[in-house]
């Protein structure tokens, strides 16, 4: 074949690639081949460099026989980026239009998909708290990724973003101030136990697991962009399976579901912000 | 006899500065340019996506922040949202990422230009304008490697001349080094030997 140096080379990265996947979905049963592989290709890639292994090939064995060296990659692969009332006028979009809704309800449940380690759903805890509904809400975070998991349940931040989150919550319309929340030691700075009291954190695969019943709230923030078309959709399905008639699906700022085949399942609740009520 | 070039892409990365150079360069591209350009400029992360609305009254191509699964077409420039890491897949679609700062920024220049040297490979064309920091000559320097063009702007002309200056220092051998007034003219001249 009449191919140059690149071409085989970026072929055959993406059979090495391709191989991964495979080897990962048939030994730990996480399914990554839905999602956007440019993304799943730096972080691969990040993995063997820190690794040491010699090729992409190569870490199959490592992921085979070792767990932490899967656990390790896992982590790589899932992008646990997150923060306290990030994008802060999207979280005064929820406080102003979407908990007057909520406040009318006799009971209320909210479910976070891809927490990470807690970040966001400690924020909409918050704005439970100041507006007086949290003790009739029950609040499901859940992430695929066991670690992130166990860090969110610890509700401990690093004193080096408090000052970014203290002018994100002001920027939320934060009713109090952000010191009432958490109590600071050393450089840890830790969140209320009371935030945590009704948030059952929970092991959840969006590409593979099924729905949770009867939510009255889908938050869903910057996970679907790393998922190729198909497993949007289903994803989208599964969220729009989970929710109660009226209930409120909210995703990332620069996500869609104009493509997604449930659109017109949900009218637009928002005119700044990506808040859709299932109709 | 040498064979034809044709390029598919341009993608340039400026940072300090970006405002004036990108609207001198978009200046006297024509409305039927026949090559998608697609920007990151560093911003703030809270700074809102104005620059394409800023640049879309100053050139006849239409400039707009790139979305997510958006495929890139002719005649827009596509700008990066502020916050997110531009990357190109190999279908020549756009994904965002939130995935950690890389060089102290997101968006990066450097992940803009390797994933899309991977998808583009020879047809690509890389620039490096004004800028106070080394983003993108990490990246150019694998444009160059995958037989893409690489235009690095002058660091004389530049605003900023460390990151012009870093990239050509990364990469062997850039293609170009040009005053910014000269760049747009250029392009025109390399994307017009597509249709020839
Ligand atoms: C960038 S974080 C988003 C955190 C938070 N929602 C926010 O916007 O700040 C993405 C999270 O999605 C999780 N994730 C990725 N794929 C997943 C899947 N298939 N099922 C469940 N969670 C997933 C990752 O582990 C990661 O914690």
């Amino acid at each position: 074949m009449n191919h140059t140096k690149r071409e085989t080379n970026v072929d055959n990265e993406n059979i090495e690639v391709n191989l991964l996947i495979e080897a990962i979905r048939l030994k730990y049963g996480y399914d990554f081949s839905g999602y956007s592989r440019a993304s799943l290709k730096r972080r691969i890639k990040k993995r063997l460099l820190d690794s040491g292994s010699l090729s992409i090939s190569g870490m199959i064995n490592n992921l085979l026989y070792e767990k932490d060296f899967f656990d390790q990659l896992l982590l790589d692969l899932s992008i646990n980026v997150t923060e306290m009332f990030r994008d802060p006028l999207f979280f005064k979009e929820i406080r102003d239009k979407v908990i007057p809704e909520l406040a009318k309800l006799s009971s209320v449940k909210i479910w976070h998909a891809g927490c990470s380690t807690g970040e966001e759903v400690y924020s909409m805890a918050i704005i439970l708290k100041e507006a007086g509904i949290y003790d009739k809400c029950q609040i499901f975070a859940t992430d695929f990724n066991q670690v992130v998991l166990e860090k969110a349940k610890q509700g401990v931040l690093s004193i080096v973003n408090l000052k970014q989150y203290t002018q994100n919550y002001q920027k939320s319309g934060g009713t109090g101030s952000f010191t009432d929340w958490y109590t600071a030691k050393y450089d840890l700075v830790k969140l209320k136990t009371t935030l945590r009291k009704n948030i059952m954190f929970a092991d959840h695969n969006l590409a593979t697991d099924g729905v949770f019943s009867e939510m009255d709230l889908v938050m869903c923030r910057n996970v679907l962009i790393y998922f190729d078309r198909p497993l949007q959709n289903r994803v989208f399905r599964l969220f729009t399976d989970s929710l109660t008639q009226d209930g409120f699906l909210t995703i990332g700022s620069k996500e869609s579901i104009h493509f997604s085949g449930i659109a017109d399942e949900y009218d637009q609740f928002s005119q700044t912000q990506k808040i859709f009520r299932k109709i | 006899m040498k064979k034809k070039r044709f390029f598919d892409c341009i993608t340039i990365g400026v940072s300090s500065g970006g405002l004036n150079a990108l609207m001198i360069l978009f200046k006297d591209l024509p409305v039927d340019f026949s090559v998608p350009i697609v920007v990151v400029q560093h911003a703030k992360a809270d700074s809102g996506d104005i620059l394409a609305g800023l640049l879309n009254s100053k050139t006849e191509l239409r400039v707009k922040t790139a979305e997510e699964k958006e495929e890139l077409k002719a005649g827009f420039v596509y700008i990066c949202p502020a916050n997110y890491h531009l990357l190109i897949e190999e279908n020549k679609t756009v994904s965002l990422s939130v995935e950690p700062l890389v060089n102290f920024a997101r968006p990066s220049i450097d992940v803009l230009f390797e994933t899309a040297s991977l998808a583009y490979g020879s047809h690509l064309i890389g620039i490096v304008l004004t800028g106070a920091s080394s983003d993108g000559a990490k990246g150019l320097a694998q444009i160059k490697n995958y037989g893409g063009y690489t235009i690095i702007q002058d660091p004389k002309t530049a605003y900023s001349s460390y990151m012009p200056d870093a990239a050509i220092s990364a990469c062997d051998n850039p293609d170009e080094i040009l005053p910014l007034e000269d760049i747009s003219a250029r392009l025109v001249d390399l994307c017009r030997e597509r249709s020839s």
